[in-house]
């Protein structure tokens, strides 16, 4: 049974989505990490 | 005025590219410079991430206003022909998706701001967004020819913020840039907003042209410009920049004030025929790329 044209535009929105907020997360964490980084080094 | 025409499929997530559209991409550049060149024409050191997260704050914050603004004026930009395409109006996306991120990207913005830099620019670009969707969308926008006026002080606070975030307060110099944005507020949009006046009065925005008319929309121009120079030029004036800052604003200012004028002498009522408001509106966007980056070459340069 193939699936409803519909169900796959969900799907590969969701997908999309997916990986944008990863991506999203992963620049937020290596940001976070800069911006520890950089208070210490202003603080020392 | 709440209805929205073509309603949204709820089961249909609304796409990343949509969502990134609701920020308003293309305004967000004009932001994002002044707010740069705040940041770099303060005194004083700034670490390079820090700066940098600073000027993604000032982004971000503008695209969570321009979410929060579209959220609100759906029904408005359903009658727009230059925003019937919207995420919004054209059914591609929930409002309440719009509402959510907009939020979301407002205190995600403002938190970023105080972890990274200080307590008076996170409060500062918190107000700015507020005054934004606030003052400016809900209150003032369908209320008064004045919406402009007011409401473009939401447009003038980046530099303040850029500046903030590097010193931690705010002096004269950061003022007179607020004074610029929001004194050049009005001539630009109002150069604009005579050559796509039809589609404000079909939306029933009482925008100046629709309710004052044309030719004292013209005048409005000519005398705005006058407060506007003497912004641009008070930095100058008062010592606080050098002299590239005071050569770039004195040509620049001769430029905005002949468009102005020549804005002020024109008849024309079609559309076709606002040649000088659209140079205008083309020229007043460039004057202020040009004024912020003469300022921020001018401070580089002579410290």
């Amino acid at each position: 049974m193939t699936p409803q044209p519909e169900d796959e535009i969900i799907r590969k929105r969701q997908r999309e989505r997916a990986k944008v907020t990863a991506i999203l997360l992963g620049l937020f964490v290596v940001l976070m990490f800069a911006i520890t980084i950089a208070k210490m080094t202003i603080n020392q | 005025m709440t209805s929205v025409p073509l309603q949204h499929d709820e089961s249909l997530p609304a796409d990343w590219r949509d969502l990134l559209a609701l920020t308003k991409p293309r305004v967000m550049s004009l932001v994002v410079f002044t707010g740069l060149c705040g940041l770099l024409a303060a005194p004083g050191p700034v670490h390079p991430v820090l700066g940098f997260t600073a000027v993604l704050c000032i982004a971000l914050g503008a695209g969570a206003a321009g979410a929060l603004n579209q959220w609100y004026e759906a029904d408005l930009d359903a009658k727009m022909k230059r925003t019937a395409n919207r995420p919004l109006p054209a059914g591609r996306m929930s409002r309440q998706t719009a509402l959510h991120f907009g939020v979301g990207l407002a205190v995600f913005s403002v938190i970023l701001m105080d972890l990274a830099a200080n307590h008076l620019a996170a409060a500062v670009l918190a107000v700015s967004i507020l005054f934004y969707v606030l003052v400016y969308t809900v209150w003032l926008k369908r209320r008064t020819a004045q919406n402009i006026v007011i409401g473009g002080a939401a447009g003038a606070f980046p530099p303040l913020i850029g500046w903030a975030a590097v010193t931690g307060d705010v002096t004269t110099l950061p003022i007179l840039l607020f004074a610029i944005i929001f004194l050049w507020t009005p001539p630009h949009f109002w150069a604009l907003s005579l050559f796509v006046r039809t589609d404000y009065a079909n939306a029933g925005v009482p925008m100046l042209p629709v309710v004052a008319g044309i030719g004292s929309t013209r005048r409005q121009i000519l005398l705005y410009t006058l407060p506007m120079i003497a912004a641009a030029i008070a930095p100058w004036a008062l010592g606080l920049t050098g002299w590239i800052y005071g050569a770039a604003s004195v040509a620049l200012n001769a430029v905005f004030f002949t468009l102005a004028f020549a804005v002020a002498a024109n008849k024309a009522t079609e559309a076709k025929a606002m040649g000088p408001e659209k140079k205008l509106f083309a020229f007043s966007i460039l004057y202020l790329f040009a004024l912020f980056a003469a300022l921020v070459v001018d401070r580089w340069v002579i410290a």
